[in-house]
């Protein structure tokens, strides 16, 4: 009996790191567990994300900036892997850089989307990266594109990414109405990250917004106690 | 005619050269009994802090080679260019030779600028080399120093990614350490006070963390210098010993003594000269 109990037992384990003392940190690769999402008004879009980087269970920073500026009025949000997500935002930034400065005009997003989608599709066995990309350019105004793992890219008004994403799909259909000014959707984003932020382990911090229209990028922190409460059960 | 060999900047991608060469080495050994040497980790505690002149980093001496000490005092603080120091966790060879190689290349780099390399620089060339080898270069550094935009720390990470921070850690230690930084890290401190919280988070990962130990080593880099103080605490000085099993002499008493003198015969010499030329 006791034979057979043993090897059930054994059967339930799961097969993990080599070596079961070392904690988890030591040996996981960093991700943006994150929550993020870009919405559209009218003349731009207004960017959010929460601010935690984790090595498996340890925070490895607290306080990360997932809203990396592209190009002086397009912005990405990262999210997925850490180093495959910089990594490709920073070849994006030199590629479209450089693209601006041959045809010495301001980039439209719809380029830098494209950019994000050449790279994530064509190494998608290798990478791990969701990313949505936003901006303003001066043929269509404000825009979001979502580029989520495995490559494709498509416009949306407005996108949410991340694994706290999924905690507000409801919250998103329920609360976005098209035609908000760049206050109220300031407002919702803040609302949307912080619910999120509450029910998903691997977002928490603070909330980093950026507002991107014609004029330039205004940039907000809502800290820890500043944040919009909400019940609590 | 002795044909030159053009070494080419890698193409990209991870170079498998080596892999073949190290299966049949690793089978040669096996055929002999004997197996490839595991590869010493500096279990460590690494950390940085960012003060009011500049920047202090912080690290203990311990190399481990599983649950073994390999070095009890070897230093993971590296030097990358004449303001810019990089501490190092993870597997002792990587972290060496990572920070040597991007060493010699902004030196050179700064012989084509004319200029001081900048940190971000470093910290540039650092993750793109770490993202290209996908993680199999275990090394995670703290790269700090002062250049013309001021002070500035990172973090760095095996798989390349990278964080900009006033205060990080790294190392298995890192989390004793953490929490040292987050109890009593103030912006702007003065250099005493900072090298004293440095201190602190090191012994936190010293006597908290298997894989750290032995003495810390600090380096404090303002502008125009650099403070390498190597030990800056010995905290684990060895003991000395209170008692001795030695016996004296003449506790055991000679009863009779009989020497017998060997004579040997030269059979024959042999001249081997050296060329010490």
């Amino acid at each position: 009996m006791a034979a057979a109990a043993t090897m059930m037992f054994g059967q339930e384990q799961m097969v993990s790191s080599n070596n079961d003392m070392a904690p988890d940190w030591t040996s996981k690769e960093v991700s943006t567990g994150t929550t993020i999402m870009a919405v559209e008004y009218d003349g731009g879009v207004v960017v959010g994300a929460d601010s935690r980087t984790t090595t498996g269970a340890y925070i490895a920073n607290r306080v990360t900036d997932k809203l990396t500026p592209i190009h002086d009025r397009i912005f990405c949000c990262r999210s997925g892997s850490a180093a495959d997500t910089q990594a490709i935002a920073d070849m994006v930034t030199y590629q479209l850089g450089f693209h601006s400065i041959e045809l010495d005009e301001m980039p439209k997003v719809e380029t830098a989307a494209n950019l994000f989608k050449a790279s994530c599709y064509r190494y998608r066995e290798e990478l791990t990266a969701g990313i949505i990309v936003a901006g303003w350019d001066k043929r269509r105004g404000g825009q979001v594109y979502s580029v989520p793992i495995g490559g494709m890219c498509v416009r949306q008004q407005v996108s949410i990414g991340g694994s706290g994403s999924s905690y507000i799909y409801g919250f998103m259909d329920a609360n976005y109405k098209p035609g908000m000014t760049k206050e109220q959707c300031m407002e919702l984003v803040t609302n949307a990250v912080s619910l999120a932020m509450e029910r998903d382990g691997s977002s928490g911090g603070v909330v980093r917004l950026a507002a991107i229209s014609e004029s330039g990028v205004e940039r907000r922190v809502v800290l820890g106690g500043q944040l919009p409460k909400f019940f609590t059960n | 005619m002795a044909t030159l060999s053009v070494s080419r900047a890698p193409l990209g991608g991870f170079s498998f050269e080596n892999c073949k060469r190290n299966a049949v080495l690793e089978a040669d050994s096996a055929k002999l009994g004997s197996s490839v040497p595991a590869a010493r980790k500096t279990g460590t505690t690494i950390c940085g802090i960012v003060f009011k002149d500049g920047i202090v980093l912080g690290a203990d001496t311990r190399a481990t080679e599983g649950m073994i000490v390999a070095d009890k005092n070897c230093s993971k603080i590296h030097y990358i260019s004449p303001n810019i120091y990089c501490c190092g966790a993870g597997t002792a060879a990587d972290t060496e030779m990572t920070t040597q190689i991007i060493s010699s290349n902004l030196e050179l780099h700064g012989l084509s600028t004319g200029r001081l390399p900048r940190v971000a620089t470093a910290n540039r060339m650092l993750k793109q080399m770490l993202f290209r080898y996908q993680g199999y270069i275990g090394a995670a550094l703290v790269l700090g120093g002062v250049d013309c935009m001021g002070p500035h720390l990172y973090s760095i990470y095996p798989h390349g990614s990278t964080d900009k921070l006033p205060y990080v850690t790294m190392g298995s230690g890192s989390l004793a350490a953490m929490a040292v930084f987050e109890d009593r890290y103030k912006p702007d401190m003065e250099v005493e006070e900072a090298k004293r919280l440095v201190r602190d988070a090191i012994a936190g990962g010293i006597f908290n963390d298997l894989g750290s130990g032995s003495n810390i080593d600090l380096c404090v880099i303002t502008k125009g210098n650099v403070d390498y103080i190597r030990p800056h605490d010995e905290a684990n000085k060895k003991g000395v010993r209170t008692g001795d099993y030695k016996y004296k002499k003449g506790t055991t008493g000679v009863l009779t003594k009989v020497i017998t003198p060997l004579n040997l015969d030269t059979v024959g010499e042999h001249v081997q000269t050296m060329d010490t030329s």
